[in-house]
């Protein structure tokens, strides 16, 4: 029950997303609320077991939410900017160092790692290769590796990014 | 016509950006290297070009224009999620199928996911 309604407010609040400026209820026009209600819960009905597959409902607190959007448009934006620039000049001089290496992450749900990977694979230089399932760590092929570093059996995150460290974001979104 | 300049700013970075995407395609050695320079430099590139367009529509609502420019921002910035998200999904594929088909990274200074695998 918890799940269908969770998953009919999320399809009703996107669905008011993508019409707004219908009309004058609001943004919306009445028409379009009625049939978005409607829709949501023919999709509610549909998707519950699928959106929310774990049983757990950590990511329904809207805390949670205005968190991740922070993380997206303040730390994460300003490493992938820089990181972009790193690898323009590396574009331009072909000065690159490149190899695979493994990354202890500490987190530990599922949600976390896949907000982790994703992050790690948008920011340039950084790239997701592999996932241990057991242990969580991540196998990531790094562009510039720096001198001396590659003999460590594994990284810790600070050696993966220069600015802000993305697993203690993720440690307050996910878990 | 402060949004003319953000705009035509966000048009250059962009395209700027999508150019040594190309570049870089052609100027890296291996697989992986190659896929840093074509999905991340690129997904740079398209978010300040759909900023452009995020803003174009948000100046015309400001004007007054209501309606299909609200739409055009909203539906702009929803895509822009939905590039973030498949872009780090897809390119994590290409680099996974290819570390699974044998293909290593060369050069490189270090492998630890061929080790664990042997």
């Amino acid at each position: 029950m918890i799940a269908f309604l969770v998953t009919a407010l999320f399809a009703y609040l996107v669905y008011l997303v993508l019409t707004a400026g219908s009309g004058t209820i609001g943004l919306w026009s009445q028409a379009e609320l009625i049939a978005g209600g409607g829709i949501s819960l023919v999709v509610a009905a549909i998707s519950r077991k699928f959106f929310c597959r774990t049983g757990e409902y950590r990511m329904a607190n809207p805390l949670r939410w205005v968190l991740l959007v922070a993380y997206a448009a303040v730390p994460f934006f300003i490493e992938m900017a820089r990181a972009n620039i790193d690898v323009a000049y590396r574009v331009i001089t072909g000065k690159i160092r490149p190899g695979i290496v493994k990354l202890s992450t500490g987190l530990e749900t599922d949600f976390g790692v896949l907000l982790l990977a994703n992050s790690i694979t948008l920011t340039p230089g950084t790239l997701t290769v592999g996932v241990d399932e057991e242990t969580n760590d991540l196998y990531v092929h790094m562009i510039n590796i720096g001198m001396g570093t590659e003999t460590k059996e594994s990284f810790e995150p600070d050696d993966v990014f220069a600015l802000f460290q993305f697993p203690e974001w993720i440690r307050r979104i996910a878990e | 016509m402060i949004a003319d300049t953000i705009i035509m700013v966000c048009l250059g970075i962009g395209l700027l950006f999508n150019a040594l995407g190309v570049l870089g395609i052609l100027r890296f050695p291996d697989v992986y290297t190659r896929l840093h320079a074509e999905t991340k430099t690129t997904t740079f590139g398209t978010i300040f070009i759909s900023l452009a367009v995020i803003v174009y529509g948000a100046a015309r609502v400001m004007e007054g224009e209501t309606g299909t420019y609200l739409t055009l921002s909203v539906h702009t910035f929803v895509a822009l999620l939905a590039l973030a998200f498949t872009n780090a999904t897809g390119a994590h594929a290409i680099a996974r199928a290819a570390h699974r088909s044998g293909q290593v990274p060369k050069p490189a200074v270090v492998d630890r996911l061929q080790e664990v695998r042997e």
